[in-house]
């Protein structure tokens, strides 16, 4: 190819790209940025009812979790205008909201029942009483265990066991020689991931990670007593190569049959009973687990909710995919097509009140899980954040991505408990400090 | 001068290249070997090699769900045109350098260089900034530009070292012939680079075909090239290794195909002026 033909080519592709770049503008269609989770896939299989009722076109823009979040966080920041809904969790819409980055759900139709929204999930995603975000599906955090297993040992669940009790029940069901271990349990760097897990087994032992004052609390006898004990439950009962073993890698695990429990969010168990699951009839669910005495569970609370960015220009339109998106009557769509186990769980009480629902073997359990949550009192001792497996601040994501990274590496052996928790100290105290809270 | 290679020497070379180009591969191979699985196959272990229901069931999933064409076509406008417009720039930047350097030139290199060395999250928010500006986001004449002026620098260097080859002396015999400075660019140059030309083109799709940073985050519905088809099969609650595999099948298979066959040019091309 000649020169010459290489430059009309190029300024041909030019003008195309140039051409189309102006074709793209739209009218009647909103933007959702959102994850790539069962539910949503599901929602987005219904959306042209959606737009059958409503004349509203829907796209979708869905992101890897990570992704996402930097991605609305800089659209959101300078005010880019890309997506006229976005998802996002309990941690994001407080903040978001504090700083006027969301579009208050104030005025939802009376239709759409505000008050159904389950207490704790409405509390989570509001900022001085206002919602922010109406939550698509919740979830805590409870133990999955194998029945068939459980039975062998000679055991029997409570419905709200100890972590001494899960220690024994983990020492009865481990079996190297078949293949099954114990107990799995996230231990992968990342806030969300194993960093969310041992927050929330401190608060089970008593432990916080700040006191009112904000300072770092790592240095106290209850972190040393949670993360050893920890520590030593992996390392006795649990798989190898634990500290890079998140959600996926343990729902991997179990489904595979090689795990006596699991301890995690409440939207496994639909996995685990479903049809990749080679275990499917044998599990059982029970409440998070606390140390002895200790009247704090180690359970979270989550969830995966629509808000719409305060730069959009199609705020109405949003709000009317949202109203039909979280509302009964999508509840009552999916359940008519999909059954009763697969509708997004863990954002209305009237759900749980559905007696189809109630026969789901998870139901409840969830909603005692949920129910036992509580973000604005996540901890035996006062702290000045709210939240439970996160606190509601702006650093909290890049510090306690750093101090789960330090934890990871005790659990991979390649540091004390003791020096990661005094590196853990260390970051927290900085970090406060340079945001000027202490 | 020439040495002599011994059978067994050779052999020996030889199942070493074998043996890390299959290393190398390795994780392509699985990737489209676990695209015919299902989910629970996926993770099964120990990994399954060939002993499963081969099953096309991820395809289609994948490509009910997403407007694979879509996406393929943006992808072949960011990548096709950025790396034109790069070569438009590049070509005479590159002739000026090798033939008529100045005592900045060497300078002017380095510092062209030096902009590949901060990390792209650093300007994000600065671009971001002005793709707002300009109403740029989310169009591919944006990305066009950006991913660019990312590769400008290494297409510059790479023709820069291509034209270093090619001795000065014919260009002022075409000079002395009449030719103009346009003349001399597109029918001396030009021609005697084109190995080298053709091997920056190549190797400049494929960087901006796989780049993957901006655009991810430059993108939302109408400009997302593979990139983003690929992130949105990829989940933090559930398992689908297998459709993500689906998904990355499809997205390198047009570039893994163009590779394959340009792999001529591409080899000659690099190796190219590096035996003097």
């Amino acid at each position: 190819m000649s020169l010459k033909s290489t430059l009309r080519a190029a300024t041909a592709l030019s003008l195309i790209t140039a051409g189309s770049a102006f074709a793209d503008g739209h009218s009647a269609t909103i933007t959702i940025a959102t994850v790539n989770n069962g539910d949503m896939i599901r929602m987005q299989g219904y959306t042209d009812q959606f737009t059958e009722e409503t004349g509203i076109a829907v796209e979708w823009v869905t992101l890897e979790e990570n992704v996402l979040r930097q991605r609305v966080t800089t659209d959101i920041t300078t005010n880019g205008g890309q997506f006229d809904i976005m998802t996002i969790g309990m941690y994001e819409a407080p903040i978001w909201g504090s700083n006027d980055w969301l579009v208050p759900l104030d005025d939802l139709s009376a239709e759409y029942d505000v008050d159904d929204i389950l207490p704790a999930m409405r509390a989570g995603l509001s900022y001085n009483g206002t919602l922010y975000a109406a939550p698509f599906y919740g979830e805590s955090s409870m133990v999955m265990y194998r029945t068939d297993l459980m039975e062998e040992a000679g055991l029997e669940m409570p419905a709200a066991p100890t972590w001494q009790f899960i220690r024994e029940a983990a020492a009865a069901m481990d079996d190297p020689e078949n293949d099954i271990n114990g107990i799995c349990l996230r231990g992968k760097a990342g806030w969300g991931e194993g960093g969310a897990f041992i927050t929330v087994t401190g608060n089970s032992f008593g432990a916080r990670w700040f006191d009112e004052d904000w300072n770092a609390q790592f240095d106290q006898p209850e972190w040393a007593e949670a993360l050893n004990f920890y520590v030593n439950l992996m390392n006795d009962y649990g798989p190898e190569g634990y500290a890079t073993n998140g959600f996926n890698e343990n729902l991997s695990l179990f489904n595979q049959g090689k795990c006596g429990m699991w301890i995690d969010a409440t939207v496994a168990a639909s996995f685990v009973t479903g049809d990749d699951s080679t275990v499917a009839d044998s599990v059982g669910f029970a409440l998070a687990p606390n140390s002895e005495g200790v009247d704090k569970r180690a359970n979270w609370l989550w969830a995966w909710a629509l808000a719409i960015p305060a730069g959009t220009q199609q705020a109405d339109e949003a709000k009317q995919f949202i109203e039909w998106a979280t509302s009964k009557d999508y509840i009552e769509l999916v359940a008519e097509n999909e059954g009763w186990a697969n509708v997004p769980p863990g954002a209305r009480t009237s759900l749980y009140e559905t007696p189809e629902y109630q026969a789901v073997p998870f139901a409840q359990m969830t909603l005692d899980s949920i129910n036992a949550a509580d973000p604005n009192n996540p901890t035996v001792d006062p702290v000045p954040y709210t939240g439970i497996q996160f606190a509601a601040i702006p650093e909290w994501a890049g510090m306690a991505t750093e101090v789960s990274q330090e934890f990871s590496a005790a659990y991979a052996g390649q540091q004390t408990v003791e020096e990661a928790l005094a590196n853990a100290q260390a970051i927290a105290n900085e970090t406060m400090e340079a945001a000027g809270y202490r | 001068m020439a040495r002599a290679i011994s059978p067994r020497r050779k052999l020996i070379t030889t199942a070493a290249a074998w043996t890390i180009a299959l290393i190398i591969f390795f994780p392509i191979f699985w990737t489209i070997l676990t695209s015919f699985k299902t989910e629970a196959q996926a993770i099964n272990d120990p990994p399954l090699f060939f002993n499963f229901d081969w099953t096309l069931e991820n395809y289609s999933v994948v490509q009910e769900r997403s407007d694979y064409m879509r996406f393929l076509w943006n992808s072949v406008i960011i990548a096709g045109g950025s790396t034109l417009l790069g070569i438009l720039i590049a070509v005479p930047a590159a002739w000026s350098m090798a033939f008529v350097p100045s005592r900045r030139t060497k300078d002017i290199l380095l510092w062209m260089l030096s902009t590949k060395m901060l990390p792209a999250v650093g300007v994000l928010y600065p671009i971001s900034l002005l793709f707002v500006e300009f109403n740029l986001l989310d169009t591919r004449i944006g990305l066009v530009v950006v991913l660019m002026l990312i590769n400008l620098p290494i297409i510059v260097w790479m023709l820069y070292t291509y034209f270093r080859e090619i001795p000065g002396e014919i260009l002022e015999a075409a000079r002395m012939d009449g030719a103009t400075l346009k003349e001399e660019i597109l029918y001396v140059l030009t021609p005697m680079a084109i190995p080298g030309i053709a091997s920056t083109v190549l190797l400049n799709f494929i960087l901006a075909w796989n780049e993957a940073f901006w655009t991810l985050n430059l993108t939302a519905a109408n400009a997302a090239p593979l990139t983003a088809f690929i992130a949105s099969y990829s989940s933090p609650e559930g398992l689908f290794f297998a459709k993500l595999s689906a998904a990355s099948t499809m997205a390198i298979a047009p570039i893994l195909i163009l590779g394959w066959f340009s792999q001529k040019q591409l080899v000659r091309g690099l190796t190219f002026g590096a035996v003097k």
